[in-house]
């Protein structure tokens, strides 16, 4: 009994609030330094880039970097976030770049990486194939204390960053040029955030797969409930988006008997409807 | 006192040259300054230029006041944030003095600036709702909170009805006088500037051609050339310089410069 309780289901509990606080902050931070409602982690194809890193490791079983054969899959879909990331943070620092052609990078890079994931896919085995589709839904069934710490170290390291630069992330918000106006280093500040979000959102995905739902969700019910002072907002994103997941969490365990449902699809079946409720009862108006 | 003076400043974005060798005699502080133009002549160019944002050769001199003393307000844009007109304020505060707590005194000094420009019943109002009047006014409250040295404004006036562009005019007169500050205003309306302006910056097609006293500056000849318009400039029943328009000139192409 106390096996259970501290082995297996204590880890899946802390993983969803740790994942959850994870992706909703990333999703908020990279809603701010973009300006569009839309952004998130997986708009920018980080997530794709994971899943597409974790299929070569199922399908092909590629090591992108050397490692045990145990911890492939997650290192794999962790280097290709991070690639992914790179690539984006590379072009954006190029001349002329504005947050528009970021987010359409994004989206080229989601189709891309979407491409080859299908291309892998059609020549993977059935097993393999099981098991790339299971892992893109998103699931939190095999967690263990180190991959809790390790999703907790980076959320422990990156917040106090964030909180720091809580009134420069809120004067991007009314508009770039204001921003400047105020002082505010916007380019780089943009940069800055966008190297920490990557970090952010790609250890989470790359241990439990594709919940794409919280970070565009878990901000925006942040931000209907608080406003937009980061110094609200900025905790507001991590409890918003720890609670979300953790309620998903306990939700797929409990619909079917002995069955869990991933968690991906809960996610965005329940959110959905408390997410229009709280857009058409909220009188704040953000985008 | 402060004082601004540009000396041969180059202005451009990336490798095209708006100004070439922009110059000004030193700009007194503790005064309205003008600067006209027609629409696309360089005002913003020049404005982004001193407040730092563009690069290019030459110097940009200021006396009597740190570069960081210094704030550009730029054109109205939308503002969209899930923000009251009071935090929005409190941004701008905050930007220079940081630390998540507000101080007593940083909640007078939005008070402050919110009640002189009469917004104060706007604070708890969010920025989606505001009239474009009202957002202008909320801009120069954000500009001025912060009580910098040397205040640059892009049409602070744009949107504003009669009694909030005498208000404005008023109160940034004030402002000056009490802080010594150099404040340059680009208006379009020159009757405005001759009450209002005690010295002109004249731009046109990317260089400064004129720039001094505002009536030595905005002679009928010179109005004429940036505008395209015969004018002409004459006393009121109360002694106050006023411009008159007759017509508009015939194939003027923007600018007499061109």
């Amino acid at each position: 009994m106390r096996m259970v309780v501290w082995e297996i289901r204590m880890p899946i509990a802390l993983m969803a609030v740790t994942v959850g606080a994870c992706l909703s902050l990333a999703g908020a931070q990279m809603q701010t330094i973009l300006a569009n409602p839309l952004a998130s982690p997986f708009t920018l194809g980080i997530s794709a880039a994971a899943s597409f890193g974790a299929a070569l490791a199922m399908v092909l079983g590629v090591a992108l970097v050397p490692a045990a054969l145990a911890l492939m899959v997650p290192i794999n879909a962790f280097a290709m976030a991070m690639l992914a990331s790179l690539l984006i943070f590379g072009l954006s620092t190029m001349r002329g770049v504005t947050v528009e052609t970021i987010v359409l990078l994004g989206i080229a890079l989601v189709f891309t990486v979407n491409a080859l994931l299908a291309l892998l896919q059609y020549f993977a085995s059935e097993q393999a194939l099981a098991a790339v589709v299971f892992w893109t839904m998103g699931s939190l069934t095999k967690e263990t204390w180190t991959k809790v710490a390790v999703t907790a170290l980076i959320l422990v390291v990156v917040t106090p960053i964030f909180a720091r630069r809580a009134w420069a992330l809120t004067a991007i918000r009314p508009g770039e040029a204001r921003a400047v106006a105020m002082g505010v280093p916007v380019r780089r500040l943009r940069l800055e955030t966008l190297i920490l979000v990557s970090a952010l959102a790609a250890v989470p995905v790359s241990f439990v797969g594709t919940i794409g739902f919280i970070g565009i969700v878990g901000p925006h019910i942040a931000r209907l409930l608080l406003g937009e002072d980061q110094r609200f907002s900025l905790p507001g994103s991590i409890l918003s988006g720890a609670l979300s997941l953790s309620a998903t969490s306990v939700l797929s365990k409990a619909n079917l008997p002995g069955a869990v449902l991933p968690i991906g699809i809960i996610a965005a079946l329940v959110g959905v409807p408390v997410f229009a409720i709280l857009i058409f009862t909220n009188g704040r108006r953000s985008w | 006192m402060v004082t601004l003076q540009l000396r041969k400043v180059e202005a451009r974005y990336g490798r095209r040259i708006i100004y070439a060798e922009a110059s000004t005699p030193e700009i007194a502080g503790g005064h309205l300054t003008a600067l006209v133009g027609a629409n696309a002549a360089g005002k913003s160019t020049l404005f982004r230029r001193i407040a730092g944002q563009l690069a290019g050769k030459g110097e940009v001199c200021i006396a009597g006041a740190e570069p960081g003393d210094l704030r550009y307000m730029p054109q109205d844009t939308g503002m969209s944030a899930a923000l009251t007109v009071y935090e929005s304020v409190v941004l701008a505060l905050k930007q220079r003095q940081g630390g998540w707590r507000m101080g007593a005194e940083e909640l007078d000094a939005v008070d402050k600036i919110l009640s002189g420009l009469k917004i104060g019943a706007l604070s708890d109002r969010h920025l989606a709702e505001l009239s474009g009047g009202q957002r202008q006014l909320v801009s120069i409250a954000q500009t001025l909170v912060t009580r910098p040295r040397i205040v640059l404004m892009d049409e602070p006036t744009a949107a504003l009805d009669l009694y909030r562009q005498y208000e404005v005019l008023e109160h940034l007169r004030a402002y000056a006088a009490d802080t010594g500050a150099v404040v340059i205003l680009a208006l379009y309306d020159l009757n405005q500037v001759m009450r209002a302006c005690t010295m002109t910056i004249a731009v046109a097609e990317g260089r400064i051609v004129a720039a001094g006293p505002t009536l030595e500056t905005l002679r009928p000849e010179m109005i004429r050339k940036l505008y395209g318009i015969e004018a002409r400039v004459e006393t009121c029943s109360r002694g106050c310089p006023m411009m008159v328009v007759d017509r508009a000139v015939e194939d003027h192409e923007m600018s007499g410069y061109r």
